[in-house]
């Protein structure tokens, strides 16, 4: 009869291994397969994290309608959208690699520990193989760090800090949208031109990375032109009520007021502004201005009459006249009544950009996946010829300065396109210092 | 001074906001005794009967205009509210931008069938039960009701115009001989800070002067006395509940131009008002409005930016440094009475 000696020694060994074993999260744990979640039987499941709810929730609801077009597309559904003019022909509308397309999807509240756990349960629970969506740039770090460590791909939704690659990019996180950084070296010159080169600039921004990083390339953009800059305001991004920030303004011998907001933020903040009469005010002698650097269809609809005439930047805008744009217009406007946002049209390139990098990887493992996206170049997705640049994983292309139209002639009609600034404009060294401190890291599949 | 002068004027339409929800709260809790933590709610469905009024004017019908095209290229759908084809095109479209003062006849109503039903149907069944209890179900009724906004209305703020007419700005600074456009502050702003006196007033007005207001306030002062007298306290107080929850949803309704509704502005509001009344006294309406103000405008001087070098963040935490203060110097607040919440 064997007898069971317990040793202290031993029961420390046994229950630290025990631990540590419980300790992991399940999703490190899974190593039965070649990689995370990889694909078995004839379906693949997509997990999209949208925030439906919180300030930038307009921007979510607007990804979540691309993300279902760009499934049923993927699947053969619908009229194929943007599949007919994209440069690679690997998707024929049969699903990705043969395999039907599955989404899952969750509401993120635009907060990023929100974000994470719904992400997080989308891998654990639902078997997403990629996690794709966000509105704000809080929320895609947050996922992409998940993603790196969970060994997945994240194709970052509408995130447009320089962060998100730059200190904080990652080797399994791609980003298709522009960035703070090129919002500012395209708008600038445009300024510039409006205004002229004697101004003082007052900043409300946004307490996050996003509003850090926008502010920052605003100001370096906006000197560099020979503004001043009088001060910059950090506002929480939870507040509604901006009357108390925009008042200082009225004093501060500003003539310019730059609003790093975005979404609901920037829809009250802007209202607000109006409404306190900047718009109207001589400062200087000369006419206040507002400048709005990032500014999305569905803020300039939020806005109403208050966005005319003030100038911002776009990823993108439905009147562009390519025909990767055209196609996705009818197709959107077909599918939902409505023009689509640039994050819709971000969300729906990136997922076309994820199928298309697994077929022709011939693998929905990440790491082959990662190595058909960097340095990828393609055209057709509606913003021109574009390349996911290999040392940071951000998408270089054409941007657009865009300023609310005076004069709209229906309820979509709320921007008019000012420039499209040319690739080489925006385009800057992988050193940037405004992108400084980050490091891709190495591929990782999970499993 | 000219900055100081504005930000005082910020402060009076954040105060009357405070005031407003304030005043309510005071009444239910002077009134029935109970910590109504759903009472922002009731400012959160005043402000969507205000989106519920402009929705119903803007319904409209729907004709085609070949001439034009939409963005697909398709013949235009144009829209017209019935209410321009019913009243002509100037009197409809000057009832739809009205929409938000008019949401107030709408307001009136909706609060008091949501005050009485609210108080009947369960917050009585709590009246002799601890203040934590009352809590807990107030709490549980604000997150309920303010679910149900969501699903019929959606998560995103709705945005409600002022009236073309006050959509614009006063120019304060020339009244007070400052040169122009150095003092500007909206229209709406002013009005919603002039509909809060009004309204603070008449409920004074009519605690004071009236023989059913002088029985309420003999109610909060001795409620068993005044029920002996043969007196239906209890119904008076229930009428009190209703008037108190009409306060909220008219301050609601007219805040909306100020800031878009959105379901989650009546918890905003929430627990600022609790700190307004804590600090006010409680129990005081004076005190409840006073402190109101009070906050509002100390809360816009934080804001300003050579006080946010000296202590960053100090505008987000004011308030509750101001609380602080109070109730280590005034325990029973600013205007607060003995004996209150004290047994």
């Amino acid at each position: 009869m064997s007898k069971l000696e317990l040793t202290r020694r031993g029961l420390l060994r046994t229950g630290a291994v025990a631990g540590a074993g419980l300790a992991m999260p399940t999703v490190f744990a899974s190593r039965a397969s070649a990689f995370t979640n990889e694909p078995k039987g004839g379906v693949v499941t997509l997990g999209f994290t949208i925030p439906l709810t919180g300030p930038y929730a307009d921007e979510g609801n607007d990804e979540l309608k691309a993300f279902q077009l760009a499934v049923k597309h993927l699947n053969g559904e619908g009229d194929g959208g943007m599949l007919s003019t994209f440069s690679s022909k690997t998707l024929t509308g049969a699903g990705i690699l043969g395999k039907k397309v599955a989404f899952v999807s969750g509401d993120t509240q635009t907060k990023p520990d929100t974000a994470r756990a719904t992400a997080k349960s989308m891998i654990e629970k639902d078997g997403a193989v990629m996690i794709s969506g966000c509105s704000s740039s809080a929320e895609a770090v947050a996922l992409q760090s998940l993603c790196q460590e969970a060994g997945l791909i994240y194709m970052v939704g509408l995130s447009h800090s320089n962060d998100t690659t730059g200190k904080d990019k990652k080797r399994n996180g791609f980003r298709h949208f522009f960035n703070a950084y090129m919002s500012a070296a395209a708008l600038a010159p445009v300024l510039k031109d409006m205004y002229g080169a004697d101004r003082a600039a007052y900043h409300l921004t946004a307490d996050y990375t996003w509003g850090w990083t926008q502010q920052a390339s605003m100001q370096a953009a906006t000197e560099a032109i020979g503004w001043k800059t009088v001060a910059n305001v950090l506002t929480p991004l939870a507040s509604t009520d901006f009357s108390s920030y925009i008042a200082p303004v009225l004093n501060s011998g500003a003539d310019v007021l730059i609003l790093n907001h975005y979404g609901a933020n920037m829809v009250n903040s802007l209202t607000q502004a109006v409404q306190f009469g900047l718009k109207d005010k001589m400062v200087n002698g000369k006419q206040f201005q507002i400048v709005v650097p990032l500014i999305s269809e569905l803020m300039a609809k939020g806005a109403g009459p208050n966005i005319r005439d003030i100038p911002g930047s776009s990823n993108w805008n439905w009147k562009l006249q390519d025909a990767g744009t055209k196609a996705f217009v009818q197709s959107y406007g077909k599918e939902y009544g409505a023009p689509p946002s640039q994050a819709a049209q971000t969300c729906y390139a990136q997922v076309l950009l994820y199928a298309d990098a697994v077929a022709r990887a011939k693998s929905f493992n990440p790491c082959a996946v990662v190595e058909a996206l960097e340095g990828y170049k393609f055209d057709g997705l509606g913003n021109g010829p574009t390349e996911y640049r290999a040392a940071d994983h951000q998408c270089f292309k054409d941007c657009l300065v865009v300023k609310g139209k005076d004069k709209p002639d229906n309820e979509f009609d709320t921007l008019e396109i000012v420039q499209v600034t040319p690739t080489a404009q925006v385009t800057y060294a992988p050193d940037n210092k405004m992108f400084a401190g980050g490091d891709l890291g190495q591929c990782n599949p999970g499993a | 001074m000219d900055a100081l002068i504005l930000q005082t004027l910020n402060g009076l339409d954040k105060g009357s906001a405070y005031a407003l929800i304030a005043l309510g709260l005071t009444l239910i809790f002077g009134t029935l005794g109970v910590v109504n933590f759903a009472h922002g709610t009731l400012f959160m469905i005043g402000a969507f009967c205000a989106v519920t009024l402009q929705r119903l004017l803007s319904l409209s019908q729907v004709t085609i205009d070949p001439t034009k095209k939409d963005f697909l290229g398709n013949a235009l759908k144009v829209k017209t509210p019935y209410i321009e084809a019913w009243f002509g095109k100037d009197a409809g479209a000057a009832i739809v931008n009205w929409s938000v003062p008019l949401s107030i006849l709408l307001a009136i109503p909706v609060m008091l069938v949501v005050g009485f039903v609210m108080e009947r149907g369960l917050i009585k069944h709590f009246y002799k039960r601890p203040h934590a209890d009352q809590i807990l179900v107030t709490f549980g009724l604000a997150i309920v009701l303010q679910e149900v906004i969501k699903y019929y209305f959606g998560a995103n703020p709705i945005p409600t115009a002022a009236p073309t007419d006050f959509a614009g700005s006063i120019d304060f600074g020339v009244w007070m001989g400052f040169p122009p456009n150095d003092i500007i502050y909206p229209y709406w702003r002013m009005v919603y800070f002039l509909f809060s006196v009004v309204v603070i007033g008449a409920v004074f007005a009519f605690l004071q002067f009236t023989t059913f207001g002088m029985v309420v306030r003999a109610g909060m002062a001795d409620r068993e006395t005044v029920g002996l007298l043969g007196i239906n306290i209890d119904r008076r107080f229930t009428i009190m509940f209703g008037i108190a929850a009409v306060v909220a949803g008219t301050a609601g309704a007219m805040y909306t131009p100020i800031n878009s509704p959105a379901f989650t502005m009546g918890m905003n509001f929430l627990v600022l008002s609790f700190v307004v009344v804590v600090v006010g006294g409680m129990g005081s309406l004076p005190g409840a409005v006073l402190s109101g103000f009070l906050l509002g405008i100390l809360e816009s001087y934080a804001s300003m930016n050579w006080i946010k070098d000296v202590i960053p963040g100090i505008d987000q935490i004011i308030i509750y440094v101001i609380a602080i203060i109070v109730l280590l110097t005034r325990p029973r607040g600013l205007m607060g009475r003995k004996g209150v919440m004290e047994d």
